[in-house]
């Protein structure tokens, strides 16, 4: 085991979290999600990624692409309050409102960047499994000059659509991630909330 | 008659060991561990800042030579100390008793000593025969040793007690080092090119984590963790692995 940073990055931590802020919505009634459907939500979203990734167009093109994808898909309000954690108690309407917000542009310019690195590649979706009150799709990404590796989906219907709201690439989840950052950049500025949504419009 | 006997008792004492292994392996592997045990954070912390300070004024700025990191010479040198570590590999997998892994790795080092040029190639790998890498630290948690505390090494970065003692004995253990002189440096000088290529390869993702995060201590232990749980929990669910929480069952996460 090489346990320098280069070789964590070989995990493609960063490139696969891009994946994660992806997430497809369907406009079906409000009934559990079955097994089938988070299959398919994501043979969906891998295809539209899949598209995009092998389109041949400018990366700021597909960097856009990306963005659009992110801002339409995902559950980008249970993230947001997910990786604020506790904060998010004691935080009011409007305040959850802007860090959402904010939030959300952070990631999509954090991760959309990492998109450059799928160029060439391809996701396949192996599996699917029921996980507690939600679903983990399986996929294998395979990206030119590396080892294929494993990229877990997680999505629920308890918005009222179909949503991912979180991705695990070899064992790495997004959430614990962006909990352990936000709790971060919450603790830099001794818990201000104001001062970090300020921060987070123009950090990246 | 005599030789026959120094038969009988080598194989008497191959017969003691392999037992001794499957004593060990037998206890079954240690609980993949959970949650972040870090007591000597304030140390690792400050070992990260030299880590950091390493990276930033002599990893980084060298590994820039290599370009993208990807380059055709670069990737014989990668093929070439990859090889090079399989023994060790193999080693590692028979101490596993995982032995259809040990014989995978033997394959590929025999197809590609030979047809890829001692190893400047990789035929093996399109031939759809995978490396099953492994190290004497997941060996360690085979045979049920614990994870320990999280630590971060001095110019090696992110590991735990256990793979910190399986990345020494790694060192020691690997029969390629039993090569001649000039050969041996050879494969250091491929090892440590392979090491700034791959600096250089990921240095978007890489920078990202040391440079633009709030706190890259906390992320870098969080991800080498989790990866490395991974890694050791074969295929468990990764709510196991990391303490996930489901955020609209708990969506504070407490």
């Amino acid at each position: 085991m090489d346990n320098d940073f280069s070789q964590l990055s070989r995990r493609r931590f960063a490139a696969g979290l891009a994946l994660g802020s992806v997430a497809l919505a369907l406009p079906l009634p409000l009934r559990a999600l079955t097994v089938d459907e988070a299959r398919g939500l994501v043979d969906r979203v891998v295809g539209d990624i899949n598209k995009v990734i092998n389109s041949g167009r400018s990366e700021t093109a597909m960097y856009g692409d990306f963005e659009r994808i992110f801002s339409k898909y995902a559950d980008v309000p249970v993230i947001a309050r997910s990786a604020l954690g506790v904060a998010a108690r004691s935080a009011s309407k409007a305040q959850m409102a802007a860090f959402t917000k904010a939030y959300q542009g952070y990631l999509s310019r954090k991760y959309g960047k990492r998109f450059r690195e799928f160029i060439g590649g391809k996701i396949e979706v192996t599996g699917a499994q029921p996980i507690k009150s939600y679903y983990e799709v399986i996929s294998m990404a395979y990206l030119q000059g590396e080892q294929p590796f494993e990229v877990r989906w997680q999505v629920s219907d308890k918005s009222g659509k179909n949503l991912f709201f979180n991705i695990i690439i070899e064992g790495v989840n997004m959430l614990a991630s962006e909990r352990a950052e936000v709790g971060a950049l919450l603790d830099k500025r001794k818990g201000d909330l104001d001062a970090m949504i300020a921060d987070l419009q123009t950090a990246i | 008659m005599l030789e026959n006997v120094f038969q009988c008792a080598f194989r008497a004492r191959n017969f003691m060991w392999l037992l001794a292994v499957t004593a060990l392996t037998a206890c079954g592997p240690a609980p993949v561990a959970q949650g972040i045990n870090d007591p000597y954070e304030q140390t690792n912390r400050n070992i990260h800042q030299i880590n950091l300070a390493v990276d930033r004024n002599v990893v980084r700025p060298v590994s820039r030579l290599f370009g993208d990191g990807d380059g055709f010479v670069l990737r014989r040198a990668k093929n070439f100390a990859g090889n090079l570590s399989v023994p060790g590999t193999v080693v590692n997998n028979l101490l596993q008793l995982r032995i259809a892994d040990a014989g995978q790795n033997t394959l590929r080092f025999a197809v590609n000593s030979t047809f890829g040029l001692a190893g400047l190639f990789d035929p093996a790998g399109t031939l759809g025969v995978a490396p099953k890498p492994t190290d004497f630290g997941e060996t360690l948690h085979v045979w049920g040793v614990g994870e320990g505390p999280y630590m971060e090494v001095p110019l090696v970065g992110p590991s735990t007690a256990r793979d910190t003692l399986g990345t020494a004995v790694d060192l020691v253990i690997n029969p390629t080092n039993l090569l001649p002189e000039p050969e041996v440096y050879v494969g250091v000088a491929a090892k440590l090119a392979s090491r700034l290529g791959d600096r250089a390869r990921y240095s978007g993702t890489v920078d990202s984590i040391l440079y633009d995060s709030a706190d890259s201590y906390a992320q870098t232990r969080l991800l080498y963790l989790q990866n490395r749980r991974f890694e050791l929990g074969k295929g468990k669910p990764a709510d196991a692995a990391t303490g996930f929480v489901d955020p609209y069952e708990d969506p504070y996460g407490q």
